[in-house]
């Protein structure tokens, strides 16, 4: 699966209050939470990604991306604003887990993850794991998922594995 | 070669002689852990995937803890999702509005958690647990709908760092000084996808709520989870509440840890986290002058009596600063009702402190103690993340109860010793 999208740059640390601040917790609804996407540290980011187009957006960040609170609001606040691929020099584990079981694509990438830029444009093939940056014409390395994760991201998310599962 | 206790204790839950870091299992739970803003969505999953009964209803607990007493419409109906829920599936362990409180400090408390367990909760500080030898740790709402629907949990095995403390405590220096000034050192991704295993003769000497807020603390590190061996303290605190029989497991003698890092204390002094990380830390002689408006004493960090004694011997016979809000959260109704009858309540009130319902409620902005722009506070909780407080220009600066309690009265932050 190949994903083109625009980069929005973010730099190390970003936490779950900066994604969607505490206050929005008091519902799940992805499209009330995506209104509130990464507000706490810009105010004007779905604003600034505006209407959807033939190209996505993904955001690409440092380390340590989802530090801080549990909330499985985070990473579907961002899928529900249309970013469709996050990319970070690490993740914290727990964002980490949420994204893979709601599938949420993420990609670790140190190399990416310094050099793109926002504004550019790359191209991410989900399935060989390389990153184009179509901007800089450069190729990245990304660390492969483990087969366990894969097969889950395959299944599509946790529960329908665990529907998967239970079919056996 | 030996295992660490994180490693042993998931071992036994996959079926499994040995588990080496690095690899992925699938581990039963012994208990699966929600809360007011986590379960809902838990719950729905759990449906949408045709679950109809959990795997076993005296091992899901459901605490709601975050927006309550409701604050809005919204977090009434989040919370009438988990109060029917719980009624349908019979639940044993869900805690309601006058029995409940912060559910990492609940749930030691009434013994729900033992030693050797393996507990998942949808909430981030679930590796409180830690502290009492079982292994827990944080996920997402997925993982909770998951664990209730199957009694398991997929992990990928952690290393384990070892901290070692040694030396003597200063004054006024406690447990959450030493793991504050553990995260200034090693950073917020420090301890990244590890376990923290908190050990060293300063350890052992110890009150069990010192050792939980250490443990809490550990995913301010980046840790999966904090860990300690259990000992006298901790077996007397299990016998007295402990609802299900136990197991002590002990780090092998041959254990290979990924980093072993040692800190003498009689160099540790109280430390404050400065905006916006908790890894911003600096000792208390090198704040300089911060004045603030509003310390929060509380949450599942150290919400606990003995948090409520140390601010209330700072506290007595003085007055709040004028200038300075000050509010008190015990952490559960049994801390409520101990500080009451021992008459901390009474000197809180005295010198000019509201005191709250239990509630997790201004730690993350949500109710009880919200933050306006440019507003500073002093706070017993466990985060600095710009806006966790309520207005994103607002700023929080970390401490211990002492030194929190010592600062509503200065106006600015400040350590007791300087009154």
């Amino acid at each position: 699966m190949e994903i083109k999208a625009k980069a929005y740059k973010f730099g190390d640390n970003i936490n779950t209050d900066d994604i969607i601040p505490a206050r929005y917790l008091n519902t799940y609804d992805p499209r009330e939470l995506a209104r509130h996407c990464m507000e706490g540290v810009d105010e004007d980011f779905i604003r600034k990604l505006g209407r959807p187009s033939v190209i996505g957006h993904c955001i690409v960040a440092g380390k340590n991306f989802g530090c801080g609170s549990s909330r499985e609001h985070a990473p579907i606040a961002i899928k529900g604003a249309g970013i469709s691929c996050v990319i970070a020099e690490s993740f914290a584990r727990i964002f980490y887990r949420n994204a893979i079981n709601i599938g949420l694509p993420i990609l670790e990438s140190k190399k990416a993850s310094e050099r793109i830029d926002s504004g550019d444009e790359v191209l991410i093939d989900l399935s060989k794991g390389r990153i184009t940056n179509l901007s800089r014409k450069e190729n990245y390395k990304v660390q492969p998922f483990p087969e366990f994760i894969q097969e889950i991201i395959r299944d599509g998310g946790l529960m329908n594995y665990a529907k998967e599962k239970l079919k056996k | 070669m030996g295992m660490s206790i994180a490693e042993q204790i998931l071992a036994r839950h996959c079926g499994k002689k040995n588990v080496a870091p690095g690899t992925f299992i699938e581990a039963k739970v012994d208990i699966a852990l929600g809360n007011d803003v986590t379960a809902p969505l838990a719950i729905e999953e759990f449906e949408k995937a045709g679950g109809n009964k959990v795997f076993n209803p005296d091992r899901v607990v459901l605490v709601p803890d975050h927006f309550t007493p409701n604050k809005d419409i919204k977090s009434a109906e989040q919370c009438q999702i988990l109060r029917s829920f719980a009624r349908e599936q019979g639940l044993r362990h869900y805690y309601e509005v006058g029995k409940a409180g912060i559910e990492h400090v609940l749930l030691p408390e009434e013994g729900v958690i033992v030693p050797g367990d393996l507990i998942i909760g949808a909430d981030s500080h679930t590796c409180t647990y830690g502290a009492l030898g079982a292994f827990a740790c944080g996920v997402g709402s997925t993982d909770l709908a998951f664990a209730m629907l199957t009694g398991k949990c997929w992990f990928r095995v952690p290393e384990t760092v070892k901290f070692f403390y040694k030396g003597k405590l200063n004054k006024w220096v406690s447990g959450k000084d030493l793991i504050l000034y553990t995260i200034g050192d090693i950073g917020v991704d420090g301890a990244l996808y590890k376990v923290m295993e908190f050990t060293g003769p300063v350890i052992t000497r110890l009150s069990m709520a010192d050792r939980l807020t250490i443990c809490n603390m550990a995913v301010e590190a980046g840790a999966k989870s904090g860990i300690m061996e259990p000992d006298e303290e901790t077996i007397e605190y299990i016998e007295a509440r402990a609802e299900r029989p136990y197991e002590i497991i002990r780090p092998g003698k041959s254990t290979r840890y990924a980093k072993v890092i040692e800190y003498d204390c009689s160099k540790i002094e109280p430390q404050v986290a400065f905006p916006s990380l908790p890894s911003n830390t600096r000792p208390i002689s090198r704040v300089g002058e911060i004045y603030i408006d509003q310390v929060v004493i509380g949450s599942c960090t150290n919400g606990r009596i003995e948090d409520l004694r140390i601010s209330a011997q700072v506290l007595k016979g003085k007055k709040v600063h004028s200038r300075v809000r000050l509010i008190i959260i015990p952490a559960t109704q049994r801390v409520y009702r101990e500080a009451l009858s021992e008459g901390l309540l009474e000197t809180f009130i005295d010198a000019g402190a509201v005191v709250s319902a239990p509630t997790c409620g201004p730690c993350l902005g949500g109710h009880m103690g919200v933050l306006a722009g440019g507003e500073k506070a002093i706070a017993t909780t466990n985060r600095n993340f710009a806006g966790r407080m309520g207005h994103p220009k607002s700023e929080i600066y970390l401490s211990n109860p002492a030194i929190a309690a010592a600062s509503a009265i200065a106006g600015k932050i400040t350590s007791p010793e300087a009154l």
